[in-house]
């Protein structure tokens, strides 16, 4: 007895169908598609070479030529908007990816286990909860220098924790079910329950909790490169870019800070939009 | 009796949660491999002086353990070593810098307190209206504004537009020092309101559902004091809650903001001890942030039950 799956394609022709009603969610999702092909597709759809530096064309204004205007060193602000996206869309991937693998990974272990080792679970998220993850990074950075590695590792472990409460209530939830005693009786393993039946159920509310993370992680990241010590100009990266506009502002140049901090900011609204989208259509609460 | 006991409870939670934070701050010195002298003085001229006064400061020659001992027993006594930078005691540093983060950190959790509660509770009485929904729209977009974002836009705004703020420094004098702080504690506090609106608007909503507010209000309470006494009082545990995972939040996020407007406090000296390699600063800093976050959600933990006797009736039935 196989139920037809719809193919890839198939669902994602139907979603225009389903986004009816829900003009800003698919706004978000425009938002983000375009953003993210663009900086996959940067060498092809960038107008200029991002480091190019051109002499003649210091702050020049939006035109034809330069539709977003050029930088204090004459480089096409579109350009390094679209190149800055890589660093700036990479970082938070990362860390959402690393983050929430390890947080499965740890909240399934407590959640199934319990006892002693929930318990020491426990209170080493207690621990890193104190840890703010800005703080964190910034104190990777001081050990092992700027960019961005130490960083991604740093609020890879510090976002874990809360990837790994969320994991380890659901299952703990999950676990009293029935349908896991029906496995058991069968002669399943635990560890094959929880992995091939217990992960699949909750993964949808995690995947959200995710999403969300990705917003709250692009910030900070952006964030750091703007303290100059993530990204280092003159690499392109949105954080990076502000962080080197910031002398132009108080001479009245302020489309070259402008420019990036209104992407970071449509970039992380979009990103929110989707995830509480996502989070109330699955209809599990996420704890703040 | 049981409140002495819940206290003791609360309290060596808070002791063992610093204590494991504190090897955490200490040992990731460790995660360095290599010669740890070379590590601390990176950047810097090697002076047998300097190698000597490093490994004294640090207690380099002792094993592990006892470095730690050293440390702790120091930062007990409120000697945090001396900062690299600076050729200064780390405390000396962080008392000419405490100030202004002081007053940046209130004055936003004024803004956040304020903005948060008054939006929250206007969302919560005209739920499921156009007023609802444009607030909850208004609060997402602005939980979407990192600091670093607020910082430049209110700068080029208010500072170099219109010229009605001061877009570096902080002044001298209380006041001044307010008013210098005006455009800053804006810029921390947007990102945060959102947590706080959206917490208030969702605690009242369930309480404006429930039987005692129907009863309070058929009875012939006015709907001020029905709201003031019934609603707002019963949510006021979540919100407090919310607030206490904020405050390092705050401290944190105040090193961009400090970076922006060139604020000599906590959050730029963080910023530049890590710039300049200065490691018993940074050292300092995250411990600092880590116990004000820890001893914060501690007293609110603790408070609890005299804000909101319900969660204390509940402890004791189960």
């Amino acid at each position: 007895m196989t139920v037809p799956t719809p193919t890839l394609a198939v669902r994602v022709l139907r979603m225009p169908k389903r986004l009816r009603g829900r003009g800003i969610v698919f706004a978000s999702l425009a938002v983000l598609a375009v953003v993210t092909l663009a900086a996959i597709l940067a060498p092809w759809v960038a107008p200029y070479d991002p480091d190019a530096v051109d002499f003649t064309a210091f702050y020049a204004p939006p035109s034809p030529a330069h539709w977003l205007g050029t930088d204090s060193l004459g480089r096409d602000l579109l350009s390094r908007i679209v190149w800055g996206g890589r660093t700036a869309l990479l970082g938070p991937l990362l860390v959402v990816t690393f983050s929430t693998a390890l947080g499965i990974l740890l909240g399934l272990v407590a959640g199934w286990r319990g006892g002693w080792i929930d318990a020491v679970l426990g209170r080493v998220f207690d621990v890193l909860f104190a840890f703010p993850s800005l703080l964190i990074a910034m104190m990777a950075v001081a050990l092992f220098g700027k960019g961005l590695v130490a960083p991604v590792i740093a609020m890879s472990i510090s976002y874990a924790p809360f990837v790994a409460r969320l994991t380890r209530s659901l299952v703990a939830a999950e676990r009293t079910r029935p349908y896991v005693a029906a496995y058991r009786v069968q002669g399943f393993g635990g560890a094959w329950i929880a992995l091939r039946r217990v992960l699949p159920n909750i993964a949808p509310i995690v995947g959200a909790q995710s999403t969300l993370n990705f917003g709250y992680v692009l910030a900070e990241l952006a964030g750091l490169s703007f303290l100059g010590l993530g990204v280092q100009p003159p690499t392109a990266d949105w954080g990076a870019m502000i962080n080197e506009a910031q002398g132009g502002i108080a001479a009245g140049q302020f489309l070259p800070a402008i420019a990036p901090a209104v992407v970071v900011v449509l970039v992380v609204v979009a990103v929110n939009i989707v995830g509480e989208d996502l989070s109330d259509r699955i209809g599990g609460e996420i704890p703040a | 009796m049981s409140t002495l006991r819940r206290v003791a409870g609360k309290l060596g939670g808070l002791l063992l949660t610093l204590f494991l934070a504190s090897l955490l701050v200490f040992f990731s010195r460790f995660l360095v491999p290599g010669d740890p002298v070379r590590f601390l003085l990176r950047g810097r001229k090697p002076s047998p002086e300097a190698i000597a006064d490093i490994t004294a400061q640090y207690g380099l020659d002792l094993p592990p353990w006892e470095q730690y001992v050293r440390w702790i027993a120091g930062v007990l006594h409120g000697d945090f070593g001396r900062s690299l930078q600076f050729r200064q005691s780390v405390t000396t540093v962080l008392g000419d810098r405490l100030p202004v983060t002081l007053m940046l950190v209130v004055m936003a959790g004024a803004i956040i307190a304020v903005a948060g509660l008054v939006g929250g509770a206007i969302a919560a009485l005209n739920k499921g209206r156009a007023v609802d929904r444009g607030i909850l729209i208004s609060l997402t977009v602005l939980g979407a504004i990192p600091s670093f974002v607020g910082s430049i836009v209110l700068i080029a705004v208010f500072s170099v537009q219109l010229g009605w703020f001061p877009s570096f420094g902080s002044g001298s004098g209380f006041w001044d020092m307010a008013y210098h702080l005006v455009l800053p504690s804006i810029a921390l506090a947007i990102v945060f309101i959102v947590l706080v609106g959206k917490v208030t608007r969702s605690a009242m909503v369930e309480q404006l559902n429930r039987e005692h507010v129907e009863v309070a209000t058929s009875r012939g309470v006015t709907r001020l004091a029905v709201i003031r006494r019934h609603v707002l009082r019963n949510s006021l545990g979540p919100i407090l809650t919310v607030s206490g995972v904020l405050v390092a939040g705050l401290i944190v996020a105040s090193s961009i903001v400090e970076q922006a407007f060139g604020l000599a406090g906590i959050g730029s000296l963080l910023v530049g001890s890590v710039d300049r390699l200065d490691f018993p600063v940074v050292q300092a800093i995250v411990l600092l942030v880590v116990t004000a976050f820890v001893v914060v959600n501690a007293i609110i933990d603790i408070l609890e039950p005299w804000i909101d006797p319900r969660s204390a009736a509940g402890a004791g039935a189960r």
